[in-house]
């Protein structure tokens, strides 16, 4: 899934300044948390308020699309209820947003800052990156964990020396009162790979040399036909 | 494997040797950094001298113009410390090859720590390569005349001694074995370990390597304080400071003639270390000490004559 963060309202009414008919459009899409139809009416009735507030009332309307990046379907659910919109706030990631910026009539803006491609893990409740679209997997031989992702280096040799009890040390959550850190809250990547192989029976694949990735095969922008 | 460096000649006449270390500042001006260059030289013991990288990615003067211009001032040999942190491929390779039209001799490949950790916390970290990748694009360049992606380097092959680093003091030993293998394979010739503080550890370190067929240098940090001693213990990733090292400087710290606590702290490191350092001596991977005493001159000698 697509991992996303709401913008502030302060920050939306800030470039919405200019319209009086805002369109907001949710995606019941891959977008982590939800942005589907409440999301979009709950984020119409805060511009609704915040613009009364700030003394230029704007009008806003809801709804939704079944996927913003889909350009064929945003062009038939769209196209027939933006009339008489002066611009569209659109609740899907970065994708989304330029989908419709690309084949709407009215100016889009963006509701969220889109932050990774990640997975949930519903007991802790949080949201994690996963996956950087690299171009060149590397998970057949890493147990499962990716290095590109989840090493904050990102080394395909690691891990480096500030792996710590097998945290990364990157990943500091509070430091005491001499500013040192005290607490790292993520795992190291490649201490967890190294764990899983050695499961596996599989050591002979991290004592091995891996070569620099190509970053050719990740230089924008990219395209798949 | 040739030895292009006074320090891997002296490695392979079969002598101990002992390596210091330099840490100039965001500065140009770099004087004290190179009078402490001339203490370690004028010890007579220490065969060449580090010069960090943006240490902890703080920034700072560039290690390759500092490695230059202290190894001019002072004619003590100089290993040029390079990240892989703040550098892509081309530029690596372009500061390789200025190190060694230079005439610095010994590099040692790191990763570096994360930007994120530095005085410059919003810079593009970079890490293009890591530090065993960085092991083989110099690897490339001095045997092979090639930069990484084949391209051949013009005119003579750059003569630079590789050296990388690793933690005896790791708590997952196997782990930080495997991944010196790595480096093995890709070609590195001496390291330098991270600091350790107890023998027993550095021994079993010395044992599980001793077939790589590298030159090992196991770091040692002389503590001038028992704050020293008890930051490397509590905050430094695989660095554990034994507790009857820590229980003695502890003690130390109510003796109040400030001359006369220096006096005991320092004999105390020169026995500890002595000891430490015959114990190391007697494995054959151990080839020398990498001495991180930085500002803590009235140590060094003695350890070094101690052992002798």
């Amino acid at each position: 899934m697509i991992v996303t963060k709401q913008k502030k309202i302060e920050e939306i009414l800030g470039f919405l300044g200019p319209y009086k008919k805002i369109l907001v459009v949710g995606c019941d899409g891959c977008t982590q948390p939800p942005r589907s139809t409440r999301e979009a009416d709950t984020l119409a009735l805060l511009v609704e308020m915040g613009s009364k507030v700030g003394g230029a009332a704007k009008k806003c309307s809801a709804t939704t699309v079944v996927k913003q990046c889909d350009n064929q379907i945003v062009a038939s659910a769209l196209n027939p209820q933006i009339v008489g919109y002066d611009a569209i706030l659109s609740l899907a990631c970065g994708i989304g947003v330029q989908v419709l910026a690309e084949i709407l009539p009215v100016p889009v803006y963006p509701a969220q800052d889109t932050m990774f491609m990640g997975s949930q893990e519903r007991e802790l409740g949080t949201m994690d990156e996963r996956c950087k679209g690299c171009g060149e997997c590397v998970l057949y031989r890493t147990a499962g964990v990716c290095p590109v992702t989840r090493c904050a280096k990102g080394l395909m040799n690691g891990p480096c020396g500030g792996c710590f009890k097998g945290k990364c040390e990157v990943t500091e959550e509070s430091r005491d009162e001499k500013g040192n850190v005290k607490i790292l809250t993520h795992d190291c990547a490649w201490y967890q790979i190294y764990e899983g192989l050695k499961k596996m029976n599989r050591l002979d694949l991290f004592r091995t040399y891996t070569p620099p990735k190509s970053r050719l095969i990740s230089t924008p922008p990219r395209q798949v036909r | 494997m040739e030895a292009f460096s006074d320090l891997m000649k002296s490695i392979a006449q079969g002598k101990f040797v002992y390596t210091g270390e330099l840490e100039p500042h965001k500065s140009v001006d770099i004087s004290e950094v190179v009078d402490w260059a001339r203490t370690l030289r004028d010890t007579g013991r220490i065969v060449a001298a580090n010069v960090t990288d943006n240490p902890r990615s703080v920034g700072a003067i560039s290690s390759l113009a500092a490695s230059f211009i202290i190894q001019r001032e002072t004619g003590l040999e100089m290993v040029y410390q390079l990240r892989a942190s703040d550098r892509n491929r081309l530029a690596l390779t372009s500061d390789l090859l200025g190190a060694a039209a230079l005439g610095i001799r010994n590099v040692l490949c790191l990763t570096g720590d994360h930007t994120s950790m530095g005085d410059n916390k919003e810079s593009m970290p970079v890490f293009d390569l890591d530090s065993a990748q960085l092991v083989k694009l110099t690897h490339m360049l001095v045997y092979e005349g090639k930069d990484l992606a084949g391209n051949e380097v013009h005119g003579p092959k750059p003569r630079i001694n590789i050296g990388a680093v690793a933690n005896p003091g790791q708590e997952q030993l196997e782990m930080e074995v495997l991944k010196l293998e790595r480096k093995v394979q890709a070609g590195v010739e001496f390291i330098q370990t991270q600091v350790v503080f107890d023998a027993g550890a550095a021994s079993k370190f010395l044992d599980e390597v001793k077939n790589f067929g590298v030159a090992v240098l196991i770091g040692i940090f002389p503590p001038k304080t028992y704050a020293q001693a008890d930051f490397f213990d509590k905050y430094v990733p695989g660095v554990k400071v034994p507790p009857e090292m820590l229980g003695t400087l502890k003690k130390f710290k109510e003796i109040e003639n400030k001359e006369e606590r220096k006096k005991k702290i320092n004999e105390y490191n020169t026995e500890y270390f002595v000891d430490f350092i015959k114990e190391i001596k007697k494995k054959s991977a151990c080839k020398g000490c990498h001495i991180m005493a930085v500002g803590y001159p009235d140590v060094i000698k003695p350890i070094i004559d101690g052992v002798k």
